[in-house]
């Protein structure tokens, strides 16, 4: 079980870490600064999250990994986080389209973690739950402001949804190990949780004027470290330091 | 904040006098005390050993550690080494415990305060929100993401002033 338990910590934590360094890209180039400052602030909540998660994940496998040690010190087939939060940017559309569609995912599972059998998954997910209601609302408005904005904001919007609708599956993929822990109350069943996500996801896009896009063919991988290309440099970026000095104090 | 029935009230005080004298790092006209991260002061029932139980306010504050760091030299510079320090993350921080002197001093310091009993009711801002300058109510949001996690940025449209404001958390 402490496997199981290790192996959902790192789902959860490296979810938020990945998507927290790719928000962080933005710092400097967003189109406001008032946007900037909102994605900066969305950064900081998700690498907040990442380590307590993977604190508790470094602590529960008792090998002597903290969370630094955890997120520098593995490669990118050792990471568990959906295919979603690695891909790049693109433009401010596509990095909101891809923010509406895990902050409403991740909102209805911190609020399902929230009464875990888990006490240490309650405690972070009631914690990390109040941030990530402010993620999904400022996400929705720019789902709305853009999708039922001008020709050229909407055209984006919609590329910007078709590219994270590829990620769907991957998003809430369950295996063997995790239905267990969802079957002991400690994980959450995400097959129950697609629904709910998708009843706020077509209300938003009801709102942006926008139409649900069909599911195409679908990736996944991500729960089992088979992960795309853009992990690795993103990883590249953000490793490079504590690997060429490792142990290195400020 | 919470003192345990099982603390020696004097001691306990001592130590409360302390902690009201650390400034949050990012708002340093109110203390780690006012602003409700000191979540309590308790004592082991065997060994007597005292223990002060701090929360951070947003998972990726970065003040966290700063005050951390300050509320540990405040007690070493007091004489109370032997008091550890431990962070809590439940119940999780809410604007609601910000004490009405903190709220006061926010007020003061250009911040509006959260009206109390708000914590995550609205997130929309639909309460009214006075100017902390001019005291006027015509005021709108700007950006709910501001210079600091906790803080969302408005602006009056009677005295034209931006200011944070605390977010209802």
């Amino acid at each position: 079980m402490n496997d199981l338990l290790f192996q959902y910590l790192l789902r959860l934590g490296d979810d938020s870490l990945i998507l927290g360094q790719r928000l962080c890209e933005w710092c400097g180039h967003a189109p406001t600064i008032e946007v900037d400052l909102s994605l900066s602030n969305l950064a900081l909540d998700l690498i907040g999250q990442a380590t307590l998660f993977l604190g508790y994940a470094g602590e529960v496998e008792s090998g002597g990994r903290d969370a630094d040690a955890l997120a520098f010190h593995r490669d990118a087939e050792d990471f568990r986080n959906c295919l979603l939060v690695e891909q790049p940017n693109g433009d401010f559309a596509r990095t909101m389209a891809r923010q509406f569609l895990f902050s409403s995912y991740q909102l209805a599972l911190l609020d399902r973690l929230c009464s875990s059998a888990d006490g240490r998954i309650a405690e972070i997910a009631a914690k990390a739950v109040k941030e990530v209601r402010y993620h999904a609302d400022l996400a929705a408005d720019w789902v709305v402001r853009l999708g039922d904005g001008t020709a050229e904001s909407r055209g984006r919007m919609i590329e910007g949804l078709d590219d994270c609708w590829r990620f769907l599956d991957d998003l809430f993929a369950m295996d063997d190990g995790e239905r267990a822990l969802a079957a002991a109350g400690i994980a959450a069943d995400k097959a129950a949780l697609r629904p709910l996500v998708q009843g706020r996801v077509e209300q938003v896009l009801r709102q942006a004027t926008l139409s649900m896009p069909g599911l195409p063919w679908q990736v996944t991988g991500g729960r089992t470290g088979r992960h795309s290309e853009h992990l690795s440099r993103l990883l590249a970026e953000m490793q490079v330091l504590p690997r060429a000095h490792p142990g290195a104090r400020w | 904040m919470d003192i345990a029935p099982a603390i020696d009230r004097q001691l306990a005080g001592r130590i409360a006098a302390v902690l009201d004298t650390v400034p949050d790092p990012e708002i340093p006209v109110v203390s780690v005390t006012e602003l409700g991260i000191v979540r309590g002061i308790v004592a082991d029932e065997g060994s007597g050993a005292v223990t002060v139980r701090i929360t951070p306010t947003y998972t990726g504050c970065p003040a966290t550690q700063v005050i951390e760091r300050s509320v540990r030299e405040a007690l070493d510079a007091a004489g109370f080494r032997e008091v550890a320090l431990e962070t809590v993350l439940s119940p999780p921080w809410s604007t609601d415990m910000i004490d009405e002197a903190g709220r006061e001093k926010l007020r003061a310091y250009g911040i509006a305060p959260p009206p109390k009993g708000a914590g995550a009711r609205s997130l929309r801002g639909r309460d009214v929100v006075e100017c902390p300058r001019c005291g006027s109510a015509d005021t709108v949001e700007v950006s709910r993401f501001g210079s600091t996690p906790c803080k969302a940025l408005w602006q009056c449209r009677n005295c034209a002033e931006p200011f944070d404001r605390f977010k209802c958390h």
